[in-house]
């Protein structure tokens, strides 16, 4: 079986089996290794992507779900704010271990792109799903404010 | 900022001959010990023009491209390894730093031992920037100096003459230079020197610097390659279905059901387990999920944690091991004026490295190919040849970045290796790639976790508030026990669990520091830290009830007590001035302080904590000191302090592994809690400026913040906290 959909702006068929959570489909069958597995119960964020444009958890997206809609992986980032979280984050040196900083980039772009000055309790609601064992908190919020003053600049 | 990327390294070998043989680059690979005496380069008397080979060591290569590619002996597990093991060669090198690639060694521990261990390659106690510190300076000098030769060699001119600067040489009088590259061929005709003169510390133009991560930008964009993203032509998948006890075996199993699962190749049996074998992972769990297997759990550890906390508590009471005895503690604190008692109880911690545990295994009748965040090779590599029936030199290791690990991957039964050999090995070795793949619930169900502690403490002080007597006990399990780490025991005392205890660096006339080792069927394992992950909390906790019960400020009765060791006091005096200590703070806010030596490098903080009307307790702020010899990278020490306190401070909130009748309470990062986004406090970090020799910063950030953050809740609340974690209580 099958499901069409549009995956970092091109279109995407997989073959297989419609309840394989997206994660697994975007990462073992369209081969895009970028997005992570942490838990398999949206508990962590490491598997965030962008499904119209809004923050998901893969690992619990069955992949009949994303049928003709827009599916985004941080191998397809291109917006501005994603480009500005992307270099704040290296600017910033943020990543540790990395592992998680996909999911973290994934969903920072996500509130950017819909809040483009977010406080720190925006940042808060929108990022403590996010879970990094590194501890890389304090410089995943200084960069998120670094790329939205980038942005506005 | 420096453009320079790095490339996963499994695929950077690769890449490189690639790039090799379409650009023409010439590169060296080693073969001889550093330390090893003067000879040739390897390969250089085959050296012919365009292929030249320039072998100074094992840690450094230098292509006619002025690529120079740093070997690292240790892992990448997060902890800045690769950035620091660059720039301390690259220093002494002279390389340009844009130019500088990172390359995992390969598993070799006559040429990578890690020195601190001594015949052993692998990455553990904070050792990588200390054990290499001499070795790459002098490996990057000794190229140095060859590339120095080579240039004066083609110019006919002295080597004194010469200066290196960002990978040229250069030839004032002459008005010539020369980048390295075009030098390779004429070096690796050149005999390596035997000695070297080091740089004066005030010429490092690198270390001590602010050098950017030389992974920051792949792991930015998701092109940083974990194990997980490992695929190889062929590749299974597995998943193993451990005994929900600790010490159950496989009675016997029914895979009907699995093997109706589409995608699924194979069920095997192997010692811990029933494996599932399948071509993907998703088919893989399906399996998993539908294999029938009964268990044997007749020699199953079979107790709860409570009943074991009591049987703890009641061997604190019990004759010990003596850790330490200086005069006699028992009887200066029955003659003490005032005295001071307080137990602590400490669970049983996992790891949850973000990355689940996993390794690709390539197994033939006569190799075994092992592809993981490998943070033990030598060890991996004899349990893995044990497993497949092989020699350990039949056995190769590429280490892939590290997905975190906390201690995890560093186990000395191997144990994630050695299921993916079984696996492998049961599936027929025949060359076929398999994945071994954990999930989070494996994860936290899968043992080897921080071992439960009780601590029993007891204090006396004079009647003029002066501490005269320190009796501590400590019971718990012995992570060195039945490991070939054992000889590290001595007369019962294993000291990864007494560290940070028996040495306490407060100068009490009368200290006794006891030790009651316990035997229980749970794996154990270090934790980030250590042994000062529990010690420093019973210790910096005790004595601010202590310095409170003598009328004192905890700051200024530590400081008191640490005239004999200058670099502690130091960071206590650093860390409490920066907090501004003596400045009073709004009603519901408490400030706490703490300090520990971990791995020879010395950390103090002051927790800044608010209580809300709920007695919802927040930590603020955290103003953290440290002293770790010469800093080779402030921003790494800072981000390696800033995550020590968001990793220590999720376990003392929350952090616990319980069991009920033996059978591990949490399954995930719902039951297993640790920090997130919206708890981190604002972290300031606070270098001491030395020329001592680096030690490490990847576990001591960890030890002082549980207690500063535990002293502060009692400034704020009058509260003290005596089980772990908070939440608990």
């Amino acid at each position: 079986m099958s499901t069409s959909f549009d995956l970092n702006g091109k279109p995407a068929t997989l073959d297989a089996d419609p309840n394989m959570p997206l994660l697994w489909a975007i990462r073992e069958v369209a081969g895009l290794p970028g997005t992570k597995f942490g838990c398999g119960m949206a508990l962590c964020g490491a598997c965030t992507v962008h499904l119209d444009g809004k923050a998901i958890r893969s690992c619990i997206t069955p992949l009949s779900a994303v049928a003709g809609r827009k599916v985004t992986t941080i191998e397809g980032l291109a917006s501005a704010p994603a480009k500005a979280v992307q270099a704040a984050w290296v600017e910033l040196q943020v990543p540790q271990c990395g592992y998680c900083q996909s999911g973290q980039i994934m969903s920072a772009t996500a509130l950017l792109e819909s809040n483009p000055a977010p406080t720190d309790a925006d940042i808060d609601g929108a990022m403590s799903g996010n879970i990094c064992r590194c501890g890389t908190y304090s410089r995943i919020r200084a960069a998120i404010h670094t790329a939205a003053g980038s942005i506005k600049a | 900022m420096s453009t320079n990327t790095l490339a996963a390294p499994a695929s950077t070998r690769r890449d490189f001959l690639k790039s090799a043989g379409s650009i023409g680059v010439v590169a060296l690979t080693i073969g001889f010990e550093w330390s090893g005496s003067a000879r040739r380069a390897l390969g250089a008397p085959n050296a012919v023009p365009g292929n030249a080979i320039f072998a100074p060591n094992a840690f450094v290569r230098v292509g006619s491209d002025n690529s120079v590619t740093v070997i690292a002996k240790h892992i990448e597990m997060g902890q800045g390894a690769y950035t620091g093991i660059a720039t301390v060669l690259a220093e002494e090198l002279d390389a340009d730093w844009t130019q500088i690639r990172v390359e995992s060694a390969p598993a070799d521990a006559k040429r990578y031992a890690n020195l601190a261990f001594g015949t052993m390659q692998g990455t553990g106690g904070s050792s990588a920037m200390s054990n290499s510190w001499n070795q790459l300076r002098e490996a990057g000098a000794k190229a140095r100096a060859m590339l120095l030769a080579a240039a004066a060699k083609e110019w006919k001119v002295p080597v004194a003459d010469l200066t290196v600067e960002k990978g040229v040489v250069y030839h004032a009088a002459g008005k010539r230079q020369a980048r390295f590259g075009t030098l390779v061929a004429t070096a690796a005709t050149l005999v390596v020197p035997e000695t070297v003169k080091l740089k004066d510390p005030k010429d490092f133009t690198l270390i001590g610097r602010r050098l950017p991560r030389v992974d920051a930008a792949a792991k930015s964009n998701g092109t940083a390659q974990f194990t997980l993203d490992l695929v190889l032509p062929g590749m299974l998948v597995a998943l193993l279905k451990r005994p929900p006890l600790f010490g159950a075996t496989v009675k016997s199993f029914d895979d009907k059901a699995a093997m109706a699962v589409p995608g699924v190749v194979k069920v095997v049996q192997v010692p811990r387990g029933v494996a599932v074998v399948a071509k993907s992972f998703w088919a893989a769990k399906q399996g998993r999920d539908a294999l029938q297997v009964a268990w044997d759990d007749s020699t199953a550890e079979k107790r709860s944690s409570a009943a074991l906390m009591d049987e703890y508590r009641r061997l604190a009471g019990q004759p010990a091991a003596s850790a330490r005895k200086d005069g006699d503690a028992l009887q200066a604190i029955k003659d003490a004026a005032h005295k001071v008692s307080a137990s602590y109880e400490f669970p049983y911690l996992a790891h949850a490295p973000m990355e689940p545990l996993d390794a690709v295994i390539k197994l033939t009748a006569d190799s075994c190919e092992i592809w993981a965040g490998d943070q033990f090779q030598t060890v991996d590599q004899a349990n893995a040849a044990h497993t497949a029936g092989l020699d350990p030199q039949q056995v190769s290791i590429h280490t892939l970045y590290a997905g975190g690990s906390f201690g995890r991957r560093a186990n000395p039964g191997s144990d994630y290796i050695v299921e993916a050999v079984s696996i492998a090995k049961a599936y027929g070795a025949d060359g076929t790639p398999i994945k071994l793949q954990w999930t989070r619930e494996d994860d936290i169900h899968g043992g080897l976790y921080r071992p439960m502690y009780f601590h029993k403490l007891e204090a006396g002080l004079d009647a003029e508030g002066r501490l005269t007597g320190w009796h501590h006990v400590i019971v718990g399990q012995s992570i060195m026990a039945g490991t070939p780490f054992a000889a590290a025991i001595k007369d019962g005392v294993d000291p990864t669990s007494v560290e940070g205890a028996a040495n306490i660096a407060y100068t009490i006339p009368n200290v006794s520091v006891e030790l009651s080792t316990t035997k229980v069927g749970v794996p154990i394992l270090w934790w980030r830290v250590v042994g000062s992950s529990h010690t420093a909390y019973a210790v910096e906790a005790f004595i601010d009830e202590v310095a409170h019960a003598a009328g004192q400020d905890g700051f200024t009765f530590r400081r008191k007590l640490l005239d004999q060791h200058p670099r502690m006091k130091a960071v206590l005096e650093l860390a409490a001035d920066k907090a501004g200590w003596s400045t009073p703070l709004p009603p519901g806010k408490g400030r706490g302080i703490a300090v520990a030596e971990a791995f020879k490098t010395y950390v103090a903080q002051v927790a800044e904590v608010s209580v809300g009307k709920d007695g919802q307790v927040k930590v603020d702020r955290v103003v953290c000191a440290v002293d770790c010899g010469t800093p080779i990278n402030p921003d790494i020490i800072a981000a390696q302090m800033e995550g020590g306190i968001g990793f220590g401070l999720g376990a003392v909130l929350y952090g616990a592994i319980t069991l009920k009748d033996g059978r591990v309470e949490q399954d995930n990062f719902n039951s297993y809690r640790v920090l997130r986004m919206n708890e981190m406090p604002k972290v300031e970090v606070h270098i001491v400026p030395s020329t001592e020799p680096p030690t490490g910063v990847g576990e001591p950030g960890v030890a002082p913040l549980g207690p500063a953050v535990a002293n502060a809740i009692f400034a704020a609340t009058g509260k003290r906290h005596y089980v772990l974690p908070f939440a608990k209580a």
